[in-house]
């Protein structure tokens, strides 16, 4: 591992101190890219610009250190994990550190994305820079003050130490460090030497939650707000026609109701083409009211006529035309290897399976909600939102405003698994604010959430082998999906590179139903079929499911094709340790194991599902886990993710289902759509491989391969192949159950 | 609007409300204890879990008008410190992923153990079902309750 890496930052503009006009050093920093030339650090903490730095440390006269963490949560827990690592190369003690939210810059600013797996892997080197250049200047400075050299002097858990056995405190030599030049390349620690990394830190935002203080969305409060729940159209396809809101308005606490749907529509025709979802063009019905409960009667008082817009599309429609799409020839190719065809044709034995899965809500517990206040001068907007500068820019040019004018504060977020990386329900505060000129809470119900929401999209695959000679020479797989389209380098995950004649293939379905990131995306239904396809492969060939992975991962540990981006070796460690930590093969009698891997989001990841019969229905009581995510930053954060993450990728496979009748999501709340419960979860046992790799994330990989391994335990226990989503529909089935 | 007085983490309320207002939108919108969660609106998820009387209930399904004479507890109301054994053991198992449903959790587990100082893993994992994480945290929030049952036995 190189210890001196060069960034691709220059370090004297991405990192700046001053000493703060309270007392104490303030090091602001940019994670991502260099802060812009001239930029001046604020003297007080109120005026802190995450424009130019997008995160900052403060270290007090005293010498306790703050760190600004601009970024709030999704759940993922990098506001635990991104502070120790600053906090590892500063040399602080842990106990000694807080970690603050970032104070806003209440005249312009927006924040960077939250989202993608990426936090830590992106800012590894930037926040262990950071962290070291800031130690390095407080030694220099302590040198200064004893005039000794800098290389003579130690420091350790926030204390300075020279020859002699004299000490200064960081808190001694803030001052004078502020003024110092920052350092050129600092010395990072050996990975040996960590003494907060790999420590087990609680989450640390802990008391707040346990005690129910103000941290969400939905908790935001400010003076003089309205409350406002939006009347969509109740099916996809659908426009408003007209409206009633006489018995609304009669709704003690309800203020207005109005009409919004024209910025919209306005910003639609200008051709702006700012990343955002779909929007809809259709009109909506909004209910103005003193509470929440007040707006939600309204909404249910009104009462409203639809016309039809475009096609109402079904679940059963959109069954035929993704077969349609499998069997045609418009596919467009993402990987070619070889010759599929040539393999199929000299091959001993051919298999092909098809694989089902339906359209899936993110059901985020906080439903979406957002606050705006829309005024002449400036648009303020609070809320959880996973992309805050796209939501601004969409705001400002729907609104006509300068960008500069938004002021957009990010809340800790009730889980967001993608559906906030939308902005819909942002522009509709803030379209809602700008009509009625009040500062307005947009609240969604579950209803509300799950019916007019964004959706996974409805996937089928295709896979195709060729087997000859007991080896698998041929793989075609084809995807035919409603919205769209894997994309990036999921076409070069395994088992590219491993398969001589390898062919992936794509074909979309457009459609009215909005859909989009869903977590660990695409591959979170793919690994369900790859893996389950994998697992019939090794009965076919009559080896052992985890044996036939590892041959097949050989091919590709010395290859020199610079697409692909899993590592074979890794691979291997991962299942091999998971294979061992399962007693693989070993189990007792009644107990069925499963078997499944994958590589996504720059992580590998194998599990063992461990399944007994109970009447002779499944459950699941065990997944073993073995992950690879490089060097584990805060174990306890990083097994949480991944229970987490296995329980949620068995919980939407086995239970979650959604579907449309002419336009409209036949489920709508808890009591019909199903997600997983404590009584149905098995106990997920996580161990991490052990290297010095620098880290990578874990937000999503854990999931994708669940799915495969409860797939593949099932089969061992009741002989039946799970093709389709959610596995407890076919379970129902009387012949698989005898 | 009516007036109802309600006894809410040990005082008296006054609030003007519906009279069909469920207790959950009170609590948030009113009384400003913003702890108690809007998850489903309809009892499938618990994120709205008070305690009535010591009981854990769905706030909710609870209209305001038929509250009268009841103790209210809320996740602000569970302890002074913050370190009821419930709480204590969500802190040192570490449970929370985004901490949405957690006070949701903790009124459901804290109630329960009251009845059941020693609960059976099975019933454990029984009592809890009706509270939905979407985060999944349910081997924590498993295992943090099987720590408070030893707290506080």
């Amino acid at each position: 591992m190189k210890l001196h890496k060069k960034d691709n930052f220059s370090r004297r503009n991405f990192l700046k101190t001053t000493v703060l006009a309270s007392g104490g050093l303030l090091i602001g920093f940019n994670l991502l890219t260099a802060c812009k030339p001239g930029v001046k650090m604020p003297v007080d903490i109120a005026s802190l610009n995450f424009n130019d730095f997008n995160a900052f440390i403060q270290i007090s006269d005293e010498g306790y250190v703050t760190i600004f963490s601009p970024n709030p949560e999704i759940g993922q827990g990098v506001k635990t994990s991104m502070p120790m690592i600053i906090a590892e190369e500063l040399d602080v003690d842990w106990n000694n550190v807080t970690v603050a939210q970032g104070i806003l810059d209440t005249n312009n600013y927006t924040r960077q994305v939250a989202g993608g797996s990426q936090s830590i892997r992106f800012g590894w080197d930037a926040l262990r820079q950071t962290g070291a250049t800031a130690k390095q200047m407080l030694v220099n400075a302590a040198a200064v003050k004893w005039n000794v050299d800098a290389a003579t002097l130690k420091a350790s858990k926030g204390v300075i130490t020279n020859l002699n056995g004299d000490s200064l405190g960081y808190g001694d030599v803030v001052k004078e460090a502020a003024v110092l030049e920052v350092p050129e390349d600092v010395r990072l620690k050996e990975t040996k030497d960590f003494t907060i990394i790999g420590q087990e830190i609680v989450n640390v935002d802990i008391d707040k939650i346990i005690t129910g203080k103000s941290l969400f969305g939905l908790d935001y409060k400010a003076e003089g707000m309205v409350f406002a729940t939006v009347l969509r159209p109740p099916a996809f396809g659908q426009k408003l026609k007209t409206f009633t809101a006489s018995e609304a308005l009669k709704v003690k606490g309800v203020l207005e109701v109005i009409i919004i749907g024209d910025k919209v529509r306005k910003y639609l025709k200008s051709g702006k083409s700012n990343w955002t979802v779909k929007l809809s063009e259709t009109d909506k019905v909004v209910v103005i009211a003193e509470n929440t409960w007040a707006a939600i009667k309204g909404k249910k008082a009104l009462s409203a006529v639809w016309e039809v817009a475009s096609k109402a599309e079904s679940s059963a429609a959109h069954d035929v035309a993704l077969t349609a799409i499998l069997e045609g020839k418009n596919l467009n190719i993402k990987r070619e290897d070889g010759n599929v065809e040539t393999a199929f044709a000299s091959a001993d034995k051919v298999i092909e399976k098809t694989y089902h899965s339906p359209f899936l809500p993110h059901n985020c517990m906080e439903p979406m909600n957002f606050y705006a206040n829309v005024t002449a001068e400036k648009i303020h907007l609070v809320g959880p939102v996973q992309t805050p500068e796209y939501a601004a820019i969409v705001v400002a040019d729907m609104l006509g405003y300068d960008v500069e004018k938004i002021h957009l504060e990010m809340t800790r977020m009730g889980g967001g698994f993608g559906r906030r990386l939308y902005g819909d329900f942002v522009y509709e505060a803030a379209e809602i604010s700008a009509a009625i000129k009040k500062p307005v809470k947009v609240i969604s119900t579950r209803e509300d959430d799950m019916t007019t929401g964004i959706y996974k999209p409805s996937v089928k695959y295709r896979i195709k082998a060729a087997l000859k000679d007991g080896k698998v020479t041929g793989y075609h797989l084809k995807e035919a999906a409603v919205g769209s389209n894997m994309y990036g380098t999921i076409p070069n995950f395994f088992p590219a590179g491993c398969i001589p004649n390898y062919k992936v293939e794509t074909g979309n379905y457009k459609s009215n139903i909005t859909t989009g990131a869903w977590r660990a995306p695409y591959t979170n239904f793919l690994a369900f079929a790859e893996q389950s396809f994998f697992d019939e492969l090794a009965t076919e060939l009559n080896v052992d499911p985890i044996q036939l992975r590892l041959d097949l991962l050989q091919n590709v540990k010395n290859t020199d094709d610079k697409r692909i981006e899993y590592s074979g070796q890794r691979m291997e460690d991962t299942i091999k340790l998971v294979r061992e930590k399962a007693n693989w093969g070993k189990t007792k009698e009644g107990v069925y194991q499963g078997f499944s891997a994958y590589y996504s989001h720059n992580t590998h990841v194998a599990e063992i599902a461990d399944i007994v019969l109970k009447d002779g229905y499944p459950v699941i009581n065990k997944v073993t886990v073995a992950v690879d995510c490089g060097i584990v930053v805060n174990p306890t954060g990083a097994r949480n993710q991944v229970e987490g993450g296995v329980l949620d990728g068995i919980g939407h496979a086995m239970y979650s289902n959604f579907s449309f009748k002419e336009g409209k999501p036949q489920y709508q709340n808890f009591d019909n759509y199903r997600l997983i419960r404590m009584n149905e979860t098995p106990k997920v046992v996580v161990h991490f491989v052990e290297n010095n790799n620098s880290p990578t994330g874990l937000g999503e990989p854990g999931l994708p391969p669940a799915g495969g391994a409860v797939a593949n335990a099932i089969n061992a226990a009741l002989g039946k192949r799970m093709y389709r989503q959610p596995f407890v529909n076919e379970l129902k089935k009387k012949s698989l159950l005898g | 609007m009516p007036n109802y007085t309600l006894h809410v983490n040990g005082k008296q309320v006054v609030v003007s409300a519906d009279e069909d207002t469920p207790l959950l939108w009170v609590l948030r919108d009113e009384l400003d204890l913003v702890g108690t969660k809007f998850g489903c609106g309809i009892a499938q998820c618990g994120a709205c879990t008070v305690h009535i009387d010591g009981v854990a209930a769905r706030s909710c399904q609870m209209q305001v008008s038929i509250l009268d004479g009841v103790k209210i507890t809320t996740i602000e109301g569970l302890s002074k410190d913050g370190k009821h054994p419930v709480q204590e053991a969500w802190k040192e198992i570490d449970v929370p992923q985004c901490g949405y449903c957690q006070s949701g959790q903790i009124m459901t587990a804290s109630a329960f153990l009251a009845e059941n100082k020693r609960p059976s893993e099975k019933q454990i994992r029984e009592a809890m079902h009706g509270n939905i994480c979407r985060c999944a945290s349910y081997n924590r929030i498993e295992k943090a309750v099987k720590v408070a049952s030893e707290k506080m036995s």
